[in-house]
This record gives structure tokens, sequence and C-alpha cells, in this order.
């Protein structure tokens, strides 16, 4: 029917316009920012343990970590004439991580370094959020470490709560102290072992190490707390400790000091984790995490190498869509035809 | 590994039950009603009528001789004014039947109980009814009641559970109509031949629970589930799941496992009907949303345009944004409030700006909500991108076909994608290809 349509009725029209889109029309709060929000709030006790043992520069660190993170998100973003998406806070967590991953006398352009090879290479080279096949902040250890071995396996002493015979040397003296994870790759016949840190020690954080990866209490905190949250599941980090105390065993470490020296309980709560790089069904995350204890026992076992968190995060993330394919659900009452060759 | 669970995945989603204790009430006799011929899962009916021609309340307008179909009776009494074609919400046309009230709503002669000896009558009669499956989906009820394995059924599911937010008709039912749902299912029990009932009631809802276990509590063959409020439980396969054990297989019916699924309101209607001989013509409604003056359950003739239901509520309390025929999970999206109420809507909601919010899509982060979310442990993102390289291998692979629509997966989703929608492309996709 044609008609006349005055302007009036256009723009009653206009106000009066219903919207049209696909159902469900009432959507959960939760959103990408929330999720990460969450996970920046369950590193702060992380943050803060790294600032009581090594001391306000933890904290520079840190924050310059975070602000290199955005920064070189929103650069990248406007430079490839993209939507900016550092509203999704995912840089801030990706900052915190990194910073967590480095020793406190790290100098401070190197971190800014780390952080471009996070953003810019790792994440959004690959397609940004969500795209990238690797951890940015694991990718990034790795990169420092063999670009500046020296200074990324500069452990100092803790500033308090350390054992004596570091203690000794003034509170903030930078010495260097045996690598973490070598530290874990020693047995207790090595007759070394009054030179470890005590197991209470390598609980609280008070060892020498990364500025988030020594004090493990913060991170289970943490973790717990995402775990509650409903946030991460619990299956990649009780797969990953509980292969790495069971590979312990089975090469003749200590178990309760692998699990508690290096990074693997941050490795375990918060890297392994991250939802771009691991797989998505449940039994999925417990091949990924069985495979993340196994690689990093091989490796502080049987090869000179500081980290092997790192590299076993990395290795695992390479093969998250191979386990993806493998592992893809059963659906409720599917029936599958039955090949007839 | 889903038969060791027990209870299903799904989403934790508000209830908003606000008319859950608005009793429902009969609205007046519009002054025109338009009765779609189109209003069951199946072939459309044809007019029985003519213009010009005068109708009664129960008067047969439209029948089919199609396997998979129900008549249409009028709803009031009056004069068929026109007979036309009507755009209906999914975008496709459909005859329908404009019928100008007397308001006297005058009884048709032919409207008697009907006489039921066996199971051929009783399915007879649930045809002649008009019944279709009143919770939604408006399947045909008598051929839910005559399958082809009749030996082999034995279990009634009486699927109160109500799931969508904001619905509250089939609770209402519960505490108003409760005689009618025992008769409607002493009879189906009678004629089907079925050795035990199942109530699904979802747990948000204590007193129809409460007051069911009571009316039944003589009877060992009935059993009032409780079923843990989690969105959607009201699907067919769930609540068979979930109150009987048994696994509907993909491609089959509920009775390839020995059940039969009835809707609370459509085993009311059962119980009435055999009582009174009236076909289905007027329907319960929850009227709902920010938009809405006074929010109610109305009892509407069938064919009564949304505006007079509305009308009816005290009008709109400001401009909706979204008016939609059922609940806002599954709810289909209206594009004016002219559209006539069918058989089988249960709620009419219209939302208001606040409630309409569009957030744009963001990026995937994997983070398997959606898949968790699933009730049938799908994996939208999967099939998402599946569907966007068109790998029809893979998405056959991922069973997309299972997919009910059910929405939890969009609901769940921090970065706010539809994923329900790249589903439903995506069934589209392999229906297309599959005719080819």
């Amino acid at each position: 029917m044609a008609s006349i349509i005055t302007e009036n009725q256009v723009q009653a029209a206009e106000s009066s316009k219903l919207i049209m889109t696909p159902s469900p029309h009432i959507k959960d709060s939760i959103s990408t920012k929330k999720i990460m929000l969450t996970v920046s709030a369950a590193l702060v006790p992380t943050i803060l343990a790294s600032v009581y043992y090594f001391g306000f520069r933890a904290l520079v660190l840190t924050v310059v970590s975070v602000l290199s993170c955005v920064l070189f998100e929103y650069l990248f973003t406007i430079l490839t004439k993209r939507e900016p998406t550092i509203g999704d806070c995912s840089a801030v967590v990706t900052g915190i991580i990194l910073a967590c991953n480095v020793p406190v006398t790290l100098p401070l352009w190197m971190i800014v370094f780390g952080a471009f090879i996070a953003i810019v290479v790792v994440k959004c080279l690959f397609g940004g959020i969500g795209c990238n096949f690797a951890n940015p902040a694991a990718t990034a250890r790795i990169f420092l470490l063999v670009s500046f071995a020296g200074h990324m396996t500069s452990w100092v002493a803790p500033l308090r709560g350390a054992m004596e015979s570091i203690a000794g040397a003034t509170p903030g003296q930078i010495i260097r102290v045996m690598g973490v994870d070598m530290v874990a790759s020693a047995t207790p016949l090595s007759g070394k072992m009054e030179q470890l840190p005590s197991l209470l020690q390598m609980f609280l954080g008070a060892r020498g190490g990364s500025l988030g990866e020594t004090c493990a209490i913060a991170l289970l905190l943490g973790g717990l707390f995402l775990i509650y949250k409903g946030i991460i599941s619990w299956v990649i980090p009780v797969s990953t400790l509980g292969s790495i105390f069971v590979f312990a065993l089975l090469f003749g470490a200590n178990p309760f000091y692998a699990v508690l020296s290096g990074g693997a309980m941050i490795g375990a709560f918060f890297m392994a984790t991250d939802y771009s790089t691991c797989p998505v069904t449940d039994k999925g995350k417990a091949i990924f995490g069985i495979g993340i204890g196994f690689i990093t026992m091989i490796i502080r076992s049987f090869c000179s190498y500081p980290e092997g968190m790192s590299y076993a995060i990395l290795l695992m993330n390479i093969i998250t869509p191979h386990i993806d394919s493998l592992t893809i659900t059963k659906p409720f009452g599917a029936v599958f035809a039955q090949k007839t060759e | 590994m889903s038969f060791l669970q027990k209870t299903m995945k799904g989403a934790k989603i508000g209830h908003f039950k606000n008319t859950e204790n608005c009793p429902s009430t009969a609205m007046p006799i519009p002054k025109e009603v338009c009765i779609s011929m189109s209003q069951h899962m199946g072939p459309p009916c044809t007019p029985a009528v003519q213009k010009g021609d005068a109708v009664k309340v129960g008067t047969l307008i439209g029948d089919s001789t199609a396997f998979l179909s129900a008549p249409i009776h009028s709803s009031v009494s009056g004069t068929v004014t026109n007979i036309t074609e009507l755009v209906t919400a999914n975008g496709s046309r459909t005859q329908v039947v404009i019928i100008e009230t007397d308001g006297q709503q005058t009884v048709d002669e032919s409207v008697k109980p009907p006489v039921i000896e066996n199971h051929v009558d009783f399915v007879k009669a649930i045809r002649a009814s008009g019944l279709v499956g009143l919770g939604g989906a408006g399947f045909p009820t008598h051929i839910k009641m005559n399958p082809k394995n009749l030996s082999e059924v034995d279990t009634l599911v009486v699927n109160a559970a109500e799931c969508e937010p904001y619905i509250t008709s089939d609770y209402r039912t519960i505490i108003e109509r409760s005689g009618d749902v025992l008769d409607g299912i002493a009879a189906i029990k009678k004629y089907v031949g079925i050795t035990q009932v199942k109530i699904a009631v979802e747990s948000n809802k204590p007193q129809a629970i409460e007051l069911l276990r009571r009316l039944t509590e003589k009877d060992p063959s009935i059993e009032v589930c409780s079923l843990n409020a989690i969105y959607p439980k009201g699907a067919e396969k769930v609540a068979v799941f979930e109150t009987t054990g048994r696994v509907i297989k993909e491609g089959m019916l509920p009775s390839d496992a020995g059940v039969i699924v009835n809707n609370i309101t459509s085993t009311a209607f059962i119980g009435q009907y055999l009582r009174t001989g009236m076909p289905l013509v007027s329907k319960c409604l929850t009227v709902d949303g920010g938009a809405i003056k006074e929010p109610k359950n109305v009892i509407a003739p069938i064919g009564a345009h949304f505006s007079d239901v509305i009308a009816f509520c005290g009008g709109y309390s400001c401009t909706p944004k979204k008016l939609m025929m059922g609940g806002p999970m599954m709810g289909i999206l209206l594009f004016d409030d002219t559209y006539p109420v069918l058989k089988n809507n249960n709620a009419m909601l219209a939302f208001d700006e606040s409630q309409t919010k569009v957030e744009p899509e963001q990026a995937c982060i994997r983070c398997g909500r959606c898949m968790h979310a699933c009730p049938y442990h799908l994996m939208p993102r999967q099939i998402e991108l599946a569907s966007q390289n068109d790998n029809l291998e893979l998405l056959d692979k991922l069973k997309v076909m299972l997919c009910m629509e059910c929405g939890s997966c969009s609901y769940v989703c921090p970065a706010k994608r539809d994923l329900t929608f790249s589903n439903k492309l995506a069934k589209q996709k392999l229906r297309a290809a599959a005719k080819k």
C-alpha cells in the first residue's frame, strides 16, 4: 500500500523503533573485562609479596610492565587502524604476569622490551586476544632469558626471612644465589640440603627468584580465588602440579621442592590457565597439565637450563590445537555413523 | 559419560517470576480477532469458512489433511470479515481468518464432551480438540498420544519446569487448575497405557511442588520431580533425562525412549476438554517486561491482537524497545504489536530501553563457558569457527544438528557473541547441503 509518509511520522517511527536481535534477549553480566580484572585482583597478593620480599623496585617493575603492555596494545591497534581493545584489560594481566616472571634487578628497558614481545609479537600480530597460540608472558620470559641470560638469572636474596647464610649479607645487597630451578633439581642426598631454603621458607616465598614466583602461599590464595570465582578450572593447576610432584618422585627429586620452586606455582595457576592457549575441554586440560609437568621435570632433571616451566608451557601451547581437535566432546544423545568401508 | 551425571549442565539465569502471584484473569473479548492458520508444527491449515460466514465459539474454521497438523477453531462468536495473509514473526506468510466479534460468545452446537471408550477414540478426540504442545513448540498432541510403538511407551513426563524467565502461566495452571491436571493425567494413563508419571517442576516453584505432591501422595505411580533450577530444565530431552534417566538419542522421538512428554497446561487442557468438549480457543499468557504497566497473567482468546492484550494490562508504561512472544531466552521478536495470540504462546514480553542493551560482539577469548553451559555438551565456539569456514564435515562431527537453540551459550558468553544464532546458521548450512 503506497501512502504518503510525513516527516513527523518518520520521526515517530524512529523513536518507537523496535530492536530486532536473535534470542536470547537477556545476557549474563560477565564480560571479558570483568574476567581480566578478577585475574588482576587475584595477582594482588603476589604483587604485595614481591614488594615485601624484594623491595619497592618490584612495584616499579610491575607498573612499568603493565603500562608498557597497555601502551603497546593501544599503539598497535591505532597503527593498524583497528578498534582499540585495551578496554578489555587483558594487557594489564599480561603486564602483571610478565613482571612476575623477571628478577627484581632487571633493567627497566628490558621489561619494556619484554612487553613488546608479549603484546606486539606474540599477541597482536597473531590476531589479538584469543588468537595468540602461545602464552605472551611465558614467551616473553623465554625471549628475555635467551637475550639477556645474565640479567634474567641474577636472583637476589629476599630482604626478609631468608636463610641465615644469605641473610648474613646486608639486606638488599645484590648477591647471586642459586637459580631456583636448579635448587629444585638438587636432591636431598647431594649434601647441599643445608644451603637450601627450608620448605616453609619456600612456601612463604623467602627465597631468591623472579618477582612473582617465590611466594607460593600468595599464588595459592590467588589461584583458589580464581577457581572459586569460576574464572579458571581446577583441572590445569591440579594436573600440572600433580604431575610435577609425581615426576619429581620418579626422577628422584624432592617433590615438595619441585612443586614450590621455580615458576611451577605461578605457571600452574596463572600462565598455563590462559584461556587462549590451553585446551577447552576438561580432558584436554588434563592432558595439557600432565604434559607441562612432564616437560618441566625433564628440563629440570636432565638439562642444565635454569627455567623449565616457561618452556613446558610454551611447548604445550603449541600442541594445544591438536589436543583440542582430539578431545571434542561427545554430545548428549549423539549417534555417530558407523564407518562402512 | 553423561549417563552417570545426575543433573545436566546449563546456565544460571535470573528467574524474574514477577507475576507468579497474579491469578490468571480473562480479558474482555476484543472487537476483532485474527486467527492464524499456522499454529502448529507442520503444514498450515486451510480455512474452512468464507468471508461473511457467521461463526460461534468452537466452530471449526481451519483444518488440514496433513499428518502433522491440528484443526483450528474460532475463539469468538461473530462474522468472518476477511481471509487474508499475515507476515509471521519469522518472515514467512500465512493465511489468517479475521473475525469481527459480536460480544455474545455464543457456543457452537458441536461443542459437547467427547465419548471415549478406547485409545483410538482418545486420539481422535485430542485431534478434534485442536490441541498442540502448549509449552512453545506447538507439536500436535494427538500425534504424541499415538506413537508407533504404543506398547513400549510406559512413561508420561508432564513438563511443568517452566524454565524460561518471566513466564508463570504454567505455574498458575498448577495452582489454579490442579483438578484438570490430574484429570488429564488420569485420561492419558488410562487410554495410552501409561504405568508411571513424572511431573517435572523446577525447584524455584516450591508451592507448586508441595501442592502437586499433596494431591498425588496416594498414587504411587505419580512422582513429582523437583529439578534443580538451572536453565533449560524444561527442554524435552533434558526433562526426560532428569526425571527418568533415559536418553533420547539423536533423531529420535521421546516415544523411542518409551516416554510421552506433555506440557502441564496441555495436560490440564485434556482434562478440561474431556469434561466440557470446548476445543482450544483461549490461552493463558504471562504479560510482563519493563514496558508493561500492569504485568499479569491474562487468559486471551486465540487470535487476539497483542495490542488488545497489552491494553488490558494497562498499556505501555514507556516506549517498548523489544516485543517478544515467549520467554527472553528463546522468544521470537515481533515487528509490531498487532500480531495475534497463537495457541502455543505462553508469554508476551515488552522490554524497555534498560532491558535491551545491545552489546557489540568482541573477540572470543576461548574461555569455554559456552561449552560448559551447553546442556548437550556441544562446542558452540568450535561450531561458529567451522561454520565461518564452511567446514560442513566438521559441523557434522560437532553435532550442531542436536542444538535446540536454548540460548545458554549466548547467555554466558563474556565476549557477548551470538553463539546461538551462529548455531542456527550452521544448522541451516547443513540442511541446505543435505538438500543438494
